[in-house]
């Protein structure tokens, strides 16, 4: 499986981090993002993601790369799912390993803060209420004046 | 006049109706073409929030398009 990986089905993160074993590392930091029930004060009920996958394959892999080259990592992995999630499900993972902790933590920052900035990967949420709407793509006029904040 | 193959996805998906067409246009930018798309189909995001991308890698929205390119229109991305 590719360092960066989408996925239809549910995320297995026992799999993942294995695949990270090394006799060499010290560290392994790991990030989950699950679905909260949750956003900018709206109960959700359930999320869609949907991925322009050949190009979020490719900045995904790119992201790694550049934790590697920016962090003393011995490895680095992220999977991302896509389809419809329901609260509490896997929504996103990342996990590295390194022969100390700081470069681990730092460099699992470093890759979701940019999986999440620059991923073209775009989710939908759906409100008890029955409405759905696209995270960030809100504009004037809609949803009480202007685009939600990030989350 | 290009012959172009454009992907749309999340809410230009579904505020176009298609996965994907085939077209023909005097557009020789993704911001002109942007803007050709989105005045015939009501697309509501403007064009400073979305992003365009080339054959599979993005590209600034003044780069000259060539016939035959696949090009996609990403709007805010939401991943995580």
């Amino acid at each position: 499986m590719a360092a960066f990986s989408l996925s239809s089905t549910p995320i297995d993160p026992a799999t993942l981090q294995r695949a990270l074993g090394d006799v060499r590392a010290g560290a392994c930091v790991t990030f989950e993002g699950w679905v909260r029930n949750r956003n900018d004060g709206h109960p959700v009920q359930s999320l869609e993601y949907e991925a322009y996958a050949a190009l979020a394959e490719r900045e995904g892999a790119r992201i790694l790369g550049e934790a590697r080259a920016r962090f003393a990592l011995l490895g680095a992995a992220a999977a991302h799912r896509v389809g419809h999630l329901q609260l509490g499900d896997l929504a996103v993972w990342v996990g590295v390993t390194a022969e100390h902790r700081g470069a681990a933590f730092e460099a699992c920052r470093y890759i979701i803060d940019e999986a999440k900035a620059r991923l073209p990967i775009w989710k939908k949420e759906h409100y008890a209420d029955g409405a759905t709407v696209w995270i960030n793509c809100a504009t004037r006029g809609e949803h009480g004046g202007g685009a939600r904040p990030p989350p | 006049m290009l012959t172009l193959d454009v992907q749309y996805f999340a809410i230009l998906r579904e505020q176009r109706g298609l996965t994907q067409e085939r077209l023909t246009t005097a557009a020789s930018t993704p911001a002109a073409l942007y803007e050709e798309l989105r005045q015939r189909h009501g697309f509501t995001l403007p064009a400073e929030r979305v992003r365009a991308a080339v054959n599979d890698a993005f590209v600034a929205a003044t780069a000259p398009l060539r016939d035959g390119d696949r090009i996609v229109f990403i709007p805010p991305v939401a991943g995580g």
